[in-house]
C-alpha cells in the first residue's frame, strides 16, 4: 500500500504518494528527477548518495523515503544559491578536486556537513570526515585541498 | 578578454567541472527513456553448476514483468569476442571458448547469468528474480590457477585440457639466460603472489538498448571507456547487427580504470532484447554485481630470480609466472599477461638475458583483464622487488644498486631508440634523473641515519624503491596485428571550423575523468591561436563521431590528440592557401602564428575567423581548392610512448600490531611534454592510491565454493582518505620523439610506481628491526606483517 510524504527538497514543497520500500534516493533521482545524487554501491559504503536532511549529511540509501516525510532535504542542486556556486564547489574545481564527478556530490555534501560544524578543519580531521566517502580518482588529495580552500573562504 | 596562446603546459581549470559540481553529470543511469523498461539478472549462485531445469512460469505471472529471457533464446547468437590471439609456444591458437550472453547449461562462476527478467519498474524486475526457479546441480570447482593446471583439477571448459588457454615466451632462449644465471655471484629468488583486484570505479556499469522500428535503428547507452569498439565488437562479433543501423553513446562515466573497455554480455542483452519488447531497457549494476562481473585485474603467481655479478650488475632475468584469466576470455585479457607483461620485463636496466614464461589459465572466477596499469605493474612489481631485495640481500644501497644497472640516458632523436631483449624498443629516456631528483626531494642520505636512530629506539622505519617504465599509447597497429591484436589501434579527430572561427573537435577519445574536454581545446586553442571558450571537445557518441578506439593504455593525448593535430596541420595548410589568395601573395609566403596568416616580413594579414568566414563564404577563393575548413585525421602512432618514473615510499611499521602507516609518498615522473600539469598532477596522485591500495589494502578474495568472500564495501578494502599522505610529486621531461606533441601519457604511472615501492618499503623496515624477510603477500594487512615480524 502506497503512502503519503511531504518533503521539502531544496526549497520546495513536494507530496508524493510512494511504495513504503522505496529508498529516499531513488525517491529523489526517479520520482523528482534530481540526478545529481549518485549510488554507488548496495551497502552505504561509499558515500556518493550523501545529502543533507535537516542539515545533517545522510547517506540517502539508509533511508526511506517514507522516514524523510517532513523533513527538509538539501541535495548537490541545491547547494548553490542564487546561481553562485557554494565555496565548496568552488574549491573543488580550483584545487582539481574531482576527476569523473562521480563521487564529487556526496564528497560536497559530507564536506559541507564538517564545515558547518568544524569551520577551520586540520587535515587530519578532514580526512577523518571523509572516511565514508570513496572516491577512486583523486587519491583524496586534491580533496584534502579542496575543502581546506572551502575553509579559508567560507 | 582571454589569452589566446600559451595554453599548452598551463595548469587551466577544467571546462567540464561545474556540470559535476552542480549535479548536472549525465551518466548512464541518469538517462531515462520513454517507455523505458528495467532488466535484473537471476545468477549462478554457483561456480561449476549444470543447470538441470528452468523454470520461469509464476516469474512471468509477476506484476510489471514484461519478459524473461533464458540461455534458450540467446543460443543462436555468439558469444563475447576476444580481441587479442596469443598463441601456444607450439604455434597452435589459444583456446577460446564461447562466452554466452546467458547460459543454458553449465555455470562456469559465481554470478554467471543465467536469466533476464524485464519488468517495468527496477523493483518489480528484482521482485520477479525471486520467482525463477532453477534447479541447480553444483560441481566441482577450481579458483586458484595453480591448483588449475594440476591433472585432474575440475575442468571450466571440457575442451580445454589442464585449463590451459595458452602458455606463451618472450625474450632470450632460456639455455642462454641458465648460462648467464650460472654465473652470477649473487641469485635473488622471489616467489610471490600478485594478488587480485576489483577495480572498483564508483560509478557501476550502466547500459541502456532502445530500438527503434521506423528506422530499424538501435541505440546503446554505456558506461564505456570506447564507444565505437563495443559498436563493432557487439555488432559484427555477436549480434549480427549492421553497424551503420546501431549507434552506442558513452555520456559522462564515473571512471573506468580498464574495467569500462571491455563488451560485457549486458551491453549486448539490453540492445538486442529491447527489440523484441519494443521498448527501451536499462540495466544498472548493483556493487554486488560489479565484484562477480566487472573484470578483475592481477592474479599472476609467480617465481622470479634475478642473477647479479659481484659489482651488482644484473646479469640475468628469469621470469615463470601462471596468469589466471578467470572462467571466460575478456576482450583484453590475453595480452595483459603476455605482451603488456613480458615486454616490460628490460625495466630500466640493461639486463642482458631475460626470458619470461608464461601459462594463462582458466578457473571458476570472474574473468581477469586490463586493469589500471595491466601487465606493466605487475612487471613492474616484480622487478622492483628483486632490485630492493637484491640490495637488502647483498648489503649495498638500493639506490647505487639502480644507478649501477641503468640505461644511460638517449632522447630518441641524436641517440638511438633502446632496443630492449623482449621486443620492445624504447623511444627516449633519462632514468638517472628522476632517480636523483626523487632522492634530492626525499632527504635520502639523512633518511638512513633517521632509519638507524629510529631502530635504535624500537620503531620501523622504512624506504621503498620503484624505478618504472610503462610502455603506453597503445600503439602502431602493424606492430600490434603482429602480436595478435585483432584490432588496429589508431585514433582519429577531427577539427571541424565554423563559419565564425569557433572550432568543434570530434575525438575517438573518451574521457571518464581524464579531462579531455580541458586537455584537448588547450592543444587545439594554443596551436590555432584562439581562445579556449571558442574550442569545444566532443566526443563518446558514435553517431557524430568517425570510427575511434577510445581511451586505455595511456594513450587518449599520445594518440589520440595527434590525430587532432594532424587534422589542425591541415587546417593551418588550407587556411594558409585561402589567406595567400585573398592577400595576393603565395601560399609559401604565408606564415600562421598567434592565430594570424601573414605574408612573411610584412603586417599585411589575416585573422584566423576571418580565413575561416572565407573558407565557408568563398566569394574571393582560389579555383582548385574545395570550400570548408574540416578535417578528419587518423593517427597510427610509429611506436608505443615509454612514460618512467621514481616512486619512494616511506612507511612506519608498528611492532605490536603491524599496521603499516604510509608517512610519506615522493612521485617523480617523465610523461613528456605535460599539457596540463595539474590534470597530470592528479592522474599521478590517482593512480598512486590506487597502487598504495594493492600494496595495503585491497584483494578480492574466493573461497574454495568461488565465493567472493569480500564482494561489498563492508568486505573489500578500498583506500580511503585517511589511509593516505599528501603526496609529493614532481615532473622531468623527455620528449616523446615520434608524436607530434612530444607527449607520453599518464593516466597509468601512478598505479605501475607505487605499489612496489610502498612493499619495498615495509620490507626495508623489517629488515631494519632484524627482520630478514624477503616477502610479505599482499595487501600487507596488519595481521600479515605482525606475523612476519614473529617468524
Amino acid at each position: 500500500m502506497n503512502m503519503k510524504i511531504k518533503i521539502k527538497v531544496n526549497g520546495v514543497d513536494y507530496s508524493h504518494e510512494v511504495e513504503p520500500r522505496l529508498l529516499l534516493v531513488h525517491y529523489l533521482r526517479d520520482t523528482l528527477r534530481l540526478t545529481g545524487t549518485h549510488i554507488g554501491c548496495d551497502t552505504s559504503g561509499c558515500g556518493a548518495c550523501t545529502i543533507h536532511v535537516n542539515g545533517k549529511a545522510v547517506k540517502s540509501c539508509t533511508l526511506l523515503a517514507v522516514q524523510a516525510d517532513g523533513s527538509n532535504i538539501t541535495t548537490i542542486e541545491g547547494l548553490a544559491k542564487n546561481g553562485t556556486l557554494h565555496p565548496l564547489q568552488e574549491g573543488f574545481h580550483q584545487e582539481h578536486g574531482l576527476q569523473c564527478g562521480f563521487c564529487t556530490p556526496g564528497m560536497i555534501m559530507t564536506a559541507a556537513d564538517l564545515l558547518s560544524t568544524n569551520p577551520k578543519p586540520t587535515e587530519e580531521e578532514i580526512r577523518i570526515a571523509l572516511e565514508g566517502n570513496l572516491c577512486r580518482c583523486t587519491g583524496y588529495h586534491n580533496i584534502v585541498k579542496s575543502i581546506q580552500y572551502a575553509a579559508k573562504k567560507m | 578578454m582571454s589569452t589566446t596562446t600559451g595554453y599548452i603546459g598551463k595548469p587551466v581549470k577544467r571546462v567540464e567541472d561545474k556540470r559535476f559540481t552542480t549535479g548536472k553529470g549525465n551518466y548512464t543511469d541518469d538517462i531515462i527513456l520513454p517507455g523505458m523498461t528495467h532488466g535484473a539478472f537471476v545468477r549462478s549462485p554457483y561456480a561449476n553448476a549444470k543447470i538441470k531445469r528452468i523454470d520461469t512460469t509464476r516469474a512471468k505471472s509477476m506484476p510489471g514483468v514484461v519478459a524473461i529471457f533464458t540461455g534458450a533464446d540467446v543460443a543462436a547468437l555468439n558469444g563475447v569476442p576476444c580481441g587479442w590471439q596469443v598463441n601456444f609456444k607450439n604455434g597452435a591458437t589459444m583456446k577460446e571458448p564461447k562466452h554466452p550472453l546467458l547460459v543454458a547449461d553449465r555455470t562456469k562462476h559465481v554470478g554467471d547469468p543465467v536469466a533476464f527478467i524485464v519488468a517495468d519498474t527496477r523493483e518489480q524486475a528484482v521482485d520477479a528474480l525471486e520467482a525463477v526457479i532453477v534447479d541447480y546441480e553444483k560441481l566441482p570447482n577450481v579458483v586458484n590457477a595453480s591448483e588449475a593446471v594440476k591433472s585432474g583439477a575440475p575442468l571450466v571448459h571440457d575442451d580445454v585440457p589442464n585449463n590451459i588457454c595458452f602458455d606463451w615466451e618472450l625474450g632470450n632462449p632460456k639455455a642462454e639466460v641458465d648460462e648467464a644465471m650460472s654465473k652470477a655471484a649473487h641469485v635473488t629468488k622471489l616467489d610471490f603472489v600478485n594478488q587480485r583486484l576489483a577495480p572498483n570505479a564508483i560509478e557501476p556499469r550502466s547500459y541502456i538498448g532502445s530500438y527503434d522500428s521506423t528506422s530499424g535503428r538501435y541505440t546503446l547507452y554505456t558506461s564505456t571507456q570506447n564507444p565505437h569498439l563495443i559498436r563493432l565488437l557487439m555488432c559484427a562479433f555477436v549480434l549480427g547487427l549492421p553497424e551503420h543501423k546501431v549507434r552506442v553513446v558513452g555520456p559522462d562515466v564515473g571512471g573506468g580504470f580498464g574495467s569500462k573497455i571491455y563488451h560485457y554480455t549486458e551491453e549486448a542483452l539490453v540492445t538486442w532484447c529491447s527489440q523484441k519488447i519494443g521498448r527501451p531497457i536499462k540495466w544498472t549494476s548493483e556493487r554486488a554485481e560489479s565484484f562477480l562481473l566487472d573484470a578483475h585485474g592481477r592474479d599472476h603467481i609467480t617465481k622470479a630470480e634475478m642473477g647479479f655479478d659481484k659489482e651488482g650488475k644484473i646479469l640475468a632475468l628469469r621470469v615463470k609466472t601462471i596468469a589466471n584469466l578467470g572462467a571466460y576470455l575478456s576482450t583484453f585479457s590475453t595480452c595483459v599477461p603476455t605482451y603488456l607483461h613480458g615486454t616490460l620485463l628490460q625495466g630500466l636496466y640493461t639486463t642482458p638475458k631475460i626470458n619470461v614464461d608464461v601459462t594463462g589459465v582458466f578457473t571458476h572466477t570472474t574473468v581477469v583483464d586490463a586493469y589500471r596499469g595491466a601487465g606493466r605493474p605487475e612487471a613492474t612489481y616484480l622487478l622492483e622487488r628483486l632490485i630492493d631485495l637484491g640490495a637488502l640481500e647483498m648489503g649495498v644501497d638500493p639506490a647505487e644498486l639502480r644507478f649501477k644497472n641503468f640505461i644511460p640516458p638517449f632522447d630518441g632523436v641524436k641517440q638511438p631508440g633502446y632496443q630492449t631483449q623482449v621486443a620492445l624498443q624504447y623511444d627516449s629516456g633519462n632514468y638517472e634523473g628522476v632517480l636523483k631528483k626523487g632522492l634530492e626531494i626525499f632527504g635520502y642520505k639523512d633518511f638512513r641515519k633517521q632509519q638507524k636512530e629510529a631502530a635504535k629506539n624500537g620503531k620501523l622505519l622504512g624506504v621503498g624503491f620503484s624505478t618504472y617504465i610503462e610502455a603506453c599509447g597503445i600503439a602502431p597497429s602493424a606492430v600490434v596485428g603482429s602480436l595478435g591484436a585483432r584490432a588496429g589501434l589508431y585514433e582519429v579527430g577531427e577539427v571541424r571550423v565554423q563559419p565564425t572561427g569557433k572550432v568543434s573537435v570530434f575525438t575517438g577519445s573518451h574521457s571518464h575523468g581524464q579531462g579531455h574536454e580541458t586537455t584537448f581545446a588547450q592543444v587545439v586553442a594554443d596551436k590555432l591561436g584562439i581562445a579556449m571558450e571558442d574550442v569545444e571537445i566532443v566526443h563518446g557518441d558514435s553517431d557524430s563521431i568517425a570510427f575511434g578506439m577510445g581511451t586505455y593504455g595511456s594513450r587518449s593525448i599520445a594518440v589520440g590528440g595527434s590525430a587532432i593535430m594532424k587534422s589542425i596541420d591541415k587546417i593551418i595548410d588550407k587556411g594558409k592557401k585561402i589567406a595567400a589568395h585573398k592577400l595576393e601573395a603565395s601560399s609559401e609566403d604565408i606564415e600562421f602564428a598567434g592565430g594570424k596568416f601573414t605574408i612573411k616580413g610584412t603586417d599585411k594579414s589575416m585573422g584566423f575567423g576571418e580565413v575561416a568566414l572565407n573558407a565557408y563564404v568563398p566569394h574571393v577563393y582560389p579555383k582548385d581548392l574545395e570550400p570548408g575548413l574540416d578535417f578528419v585525421s587518423f593517427y597510427d602512432p610509429a611506436n608505443f610512448t615509454y612514460p618512467f618514473g621514481c616512486h619512494i615510499a616511506m612507511v612506519e611499521v608498528d611492532k605490536e600490531t603491524g599496521k603499516v602507516d604510509l608517512k610519506r609518498f615522493v612521485a617523480v615522473d617523465d610523461v613528456g611534454t605535460v599539457i596540463n600539469p595539474m590534470i597530470v598532477e592528479g592522474q599521478i596522485h590517482g593512480g598512486v592510491a590506487q597502487g598504495v591500495g594493492q600494496a595495503l589494502f585491497e584483494g578480492v578474495e574466493f573461497d574454495e565454493d568461488g565465493q567472493v568472500s569480500n564482494g561489498s564495501y563492508m568486505d573489500y578494502c578500498m583506500p580511503r582518505a585517511d589511509n593516505m599522505p599528501m603526496f609529493e610529486t614532481a615532473s622531468q621531461v623527455t620528449p616523446c620523439p615520434h608524436n607530434p606533441l612530444g607527449v607520453k601519457g599518464a593516466g597509468e604511472a601512478g598505479c605501475i610506481g607505487a605499489t612496489p615501492a610502498v612493499v619495498n618499503a615495509v620490507i626495508d623496515a623489517l629488515w631494519s628491526g632484524g627482520k630478514k624477510v624477503k616477502d610479505i603477500r599482499m595487501p600487507l594487512t596488519p595481521e600479515r606483517v605482525w606475523n612476519a615480524l614473529q617468524g
